[in-house]
């Protein structure tokens, strides 16, 4: 099925099956690797992108439903979003693996609340999974960034 | 068409890795693109390469899976070398000879050890690199190299003379090594213990491009799904493939050793296909394994005597004479490692080269395992490390490169082969489960006079290395109890029973200090709590200040700890004010622990309800690690450790049901989230004794904080982890 969607403000067009997951259009047919595999069940966030501004699975997200669709990835944060500053002043990712999932869900927390408090941050972040554990300094980078302009 | 499978022998790494652990049969070698790059410019030594352009290359041998090596390794070279560190170009090092991990006797990332073997090793291969780019200037001036200064990779000589590294590169790398390297006093360093520096690699961790093994893209390349056998040990007998080959998009349905394997053009199409194969097969030996029949045969073994591997006195005596004796049986058990990038493999194999791209802590093994599976030789396999998502020791497992090499040979083009979570979780090789009984004689005031541990579990090195397990000894199974600190003047016996589960066992992050050290410091808080003593005070007062080492497990430097652990303890006293009084439901519980040669204490605090939740509030960690390499980042460590050690002390266990692991994702598999994250406070002791490895100790001394907080809060003694609400019901 052909498909023709906005990702990072670019139009593009595939042509796959309807079934397949955002994700792997993303990684496989479009090249970008930002987004992250981690479970493919909706349970680890790794692979969280905005669709129109929200954060989202795209491990859950048929193609087939994305015609017309605004999608952001990590790399259209444009490497200089408060959220991805405030990461790299605190030197947050350890692997890094699970981090363009955190940021994800952490510039979709900020663009709808601009001061989240610690329970605002747990609500938000506690679908991304790090193995790393690097949740501390995720806080502290939220809350950072909240103060960023 | 449905196929019967003839089921070949699968290619055993393990008879491979055997000869790896014995030293043996290793060809080294440089693969011939990494020569070319070198005649550009030049390298003073394998680690360093300058080139004409003045860039700087070194060469990281370990494995960036978070730990940080990108850049406390690449810092020891440059902080000698006189480069600006920030500056640098980091390249992952190929197998070879040089890059040996003297710690472990192989290129292997693991053992908390890539800084301890680096700490010297490093600065002088930057020092002497320094040396020879120096002589190769002072020569073309002629004057002595004694005249000469280096700045940021600029030399200066007599008269405003002046040479970039870059301009006499390729002349150093004919100069003389130097015999004699000394290297500055730690009052010089730039880079070694600067709070201020940053990670080289978070730049590209935060922006989505630092390459992962899973997201290698290399020409022509095709991906891979898998079927494996979902019991450990069962076999393939046949599958359907009349539907598979017909997806659109599907370039190859292949069988492999461990399975079936779809290659299509993108990895959704290739685990659809795989969906439809409709596999058979054989449970194997293991197909009706299950946790009853498991525990039951490890409660068999360890009624058996195991092998002695630590003794002083009479520790039968001693108890004999005891007051008092108290015992307790522990039971830990299996884990997975569960990184967050699942296990997957890039391979090309062709009919007189293979490339093999992949996330892996042991890249020297791969040449000769891909060897053997594709009938080329080791010289003929190029492995190339990219970073991993995560680690924790599964991936000095090296069965998924091998896997990727079939199924590249069997369908003839380049792959990329990735699991599925479901397929990681469930071909995981695990954290071993155990049993660990303690039985003390203690004085009438509650002091400890005399012990006898017995442990019983599997052993991991005798399927990986097992020319290191003698006399019914694996040092690795005895770790976190052979340095026991303490005293107990009547007598000691420490031994270990080997027992296979049918189980397939791994090195996970801490090894087994997380089994040993776990069992042991929740025990020595039933002895404090016995003797009335606060629990800090009772080990102080039992330290032993003498002989303490290791008498086995070789990864520390078996010196005596009691003097660091009592300066920890004092410290971890005094910072968290231990013994306060807590309100009702809470509890302060501590643990301590040598390691890696780092002594790390923890104290934890929690809250638990009514119903057994548990809560942890607050972890505070005093840490004496040596010298702090990249400050930053041993906090990082701690931290990370921390949350390791939270997850399989609350909430995770693998278990196993006729043969099937039954946990096959992160809903059955709980790891530790944001709103589970306590406050955490680390605090470490000053210290310019060398650096003691971090990655690791800490997720063994959280545990046992952990469940004497519990005990502190609600008076249950929880000895079967993980302690669930169940478990803490039933203690
Ligand atoms: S991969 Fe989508 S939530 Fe884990
Ligand atoms: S940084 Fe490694 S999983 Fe989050």
């Amino acid at each position: 099925m052909k498909v023709t969607f906005k990702v990072n403000g670019k139009s593009e067009t595939v042509d796959v099956a309807a079934d397949t997951p955002l994700l792997w259009v993303l990684r496989d047919t479009l090249g970008m690797t930002g987004t992250k595999f981690g479970c493919g069940k909706a349970l680890c966030g790794a692979c969280t992108v905005h669709l129109s501004g929200n954060a989202v699975r795209s491990c859950q997200v048929q193609i087939g439903s994305l015609n017309g669709a605004d999608v952001t990835t990590i790399e259209g944060l444009g490497g200089n979003h408060k959220v991805q500053r405030a990461w790299e002043a605190l030197d947050v990712p350890q692997c890094g693996y699970c981090q363009p999932g955190q940021m994800m869900s952490a510039s979709a927390l900020l663009a709808s609340n601009k001061n989240p408090s610690d329970s605002d941050i747990n609500a938000a972040m506690s679908g991304n999974i790090c193995r790393c554990g690097t949740y501390p300094r995720i806080r502290a980078a939220i809350k950072a960034a909240a103060k960023m302009s | 068409m449905e196929k019967i499978v003839k089921n070949e022998a699968r290619r055993d790494f393990l008879k491979v890795s055997g000869t790896v652990a014995g030293g043996l049969a290793l060809g080294f070698y440089l693969p011939q693109s990494r020569q070319a790059q070198a005649a550009d410019g030049g390298s003073p030594n394998a680690w360093v390469r300058i080139g004409g352009d003045n860039s700087v290359t070194i060469m990281c041998a370990r494995s960036e899976m978070g730990q940080d090596v990108y850049t406390s390794m690449p810092m020891l070279v440059a902080e000698e070398l006189e480069v600006d560190l920030n500056r640098v170009n980091v390249e992952f090092a190929p197998p070879a000879e040089v890059y040996i991990n003297s710690l472990l006797g192989g290129q292997l990332t693991g053992g908390s050890t890539a800084v301890r073997d680096g700490w010297e090793k490093l600065r002088k291969a930057g020092a002497s690199a320094r040396m020879m780019l120096v002589a190769a200037a002072a020569d073309n001036w002629g004057v002595d190299a004694s005249q000469c200064t280096v700045s940021d990779g600029v030399i200066s000589g007599p008269g405003g003379k002046k040479a970039t590294y870059g301009s006499v590169a390729a002349k150093a790398a004919g100069m003389e090594v130097p015999k004699e390297v000394p290297l500055k006093p730690a009052s010089q360093f730039k880079y070694v213990g600067n709070v201020k520096q940053k990670r080289l690699d978070t730049a590209a961790k935060v922006r989505g491009t630092a390459g992962f093994g899973v997201d290698t893209r290399i020409p022509g390349m095709k991906y891979a799904a898998v079927a494996m056998a979902p019991m450990m040990g069962g076999k393939l007998i046949s599958y359907n493939d009349s539907r598979a080959k017909n997806f659109p998009g599907v370039h190859a349905v292949v069988q492999y050793s461990r399975g079936v394997a779809v290659v299509a053009d993108d990895w959704w199409t290739a685990k659809k296909a795989v969906a439809t194969l409709d596999p058979r097969w054989d449970g194997g030996p293991n197909a009706n394994l299950d946790m009853t029949g498991l525990w039951a045969g490890i409660e068999e073994a360890s009624n058996k005597p195991g092998a002695v591997f630590r003794e002083s006195g009479d520790a039968n005596q001693g108890l004999a004479n005891a007051a008092k004796m108290i015992t307790a049986t522990y039971r830990l058990p299996f884990q997975s490692h569960s990184p967050m990038e699942p296990q997957n493999s890039v391979a090309d194999v062709r009919a007189d080269k293979a490339v093999i791209i992949t996330p892996t802590q042991f890249q020297q093994l791969i040449p000769h395992v891909v060897a053997g599976a594709t009938g080329l030789t080791p010289e003929q396999v190029e492995v190339q490390t990219t970073f991993l998502g995560g680690g924790f020791g599964r991936r000095v497992e090296v069965d998924y490169a091998i896997d990727a090499a079939e199924i590249s040979k069997a369908a003839g083009v380049p792959v990329k082969m990735v699991w599925s979570r479901e397929d990681d979780m469930t071909h995981d090789s695990y954290r071993p489960a155990g049993m660990y009984k303690f039985t003390a004689g203690v004085d009438a005031k509650g002091k400890l006079q005399a012990l006898k541990f017995h442990s019983t579990s599997p052993s991991i090195s005798s399927r990986l290395f097992p020319s290191i397990v003698k006399d019914g000894i694996d040092p690795f199974a005895v770790e976190g109890i052979d340095n026991f600190p303490y005293m107990a003047d009547a007598g000691m016996s420490f031994s270990y029973q080997m027992h296979d589960t049918g189980v397939q066992v791994g090195y996970w992050r801490g090894v087994s200090h997380n089994l040993n050290a776990v069992a042991l410091e929740a025990f020595i808080d039933e002895l404090a709590v016995n003797a009335g003593v606060d629990p800090i005070q009772y080990r102080i007062d039992m330290l032993d200040m003498g002989s303490t080492k290791h008498q086995w497990s070789g990864l520390s430097a078996g010196v005596p700890v009691g003097a660091r652990m009592k300066r920890v303890l004092e410290e971890t006293k005094k910072i968290t004010k231990f013994g306060k009084k807590m309100p009702a439901g809470k509890g302060q519980g501590v643990a301590v622990m040598e390691g890696y040669n780092s002594v790390v204490a923890i104290v934890a605090e929690v809250t638990v309800s009514s119903t057994y939740d548990v809560s942890l509030d607050k972890v505070t960690a005093v840490v004496d690690g040596g010298t702090l390499v990249h400050p930053d980042q041993a906090l990082a460590q701690i931290q990370s450790c921390i949350n390791m050690g939270q997850g399989v002390a609350l909430y995770s266990e693998i278990t196993v049901k006729n043969g099937i692991v039954e946990q096959n994702n992160f809903d059955g598999y709980r790891v530790a989230r944001m709103n589970e994250t306590p406050e955490i406070d680390v605090h470490f002791i000053k210290s310019d004794s060398v650096p003691g490895g971090l990655g690791e100790p800490a997720t063994a001394v959280v545990q046992p904080a952990i469940a004497n907080a519990i005990f502190a809060a609600c008076g249950k003694r929880v000895r079967t982890l993980p302690m669930t609400p169940e478990h803490i019901a039933a203690a």
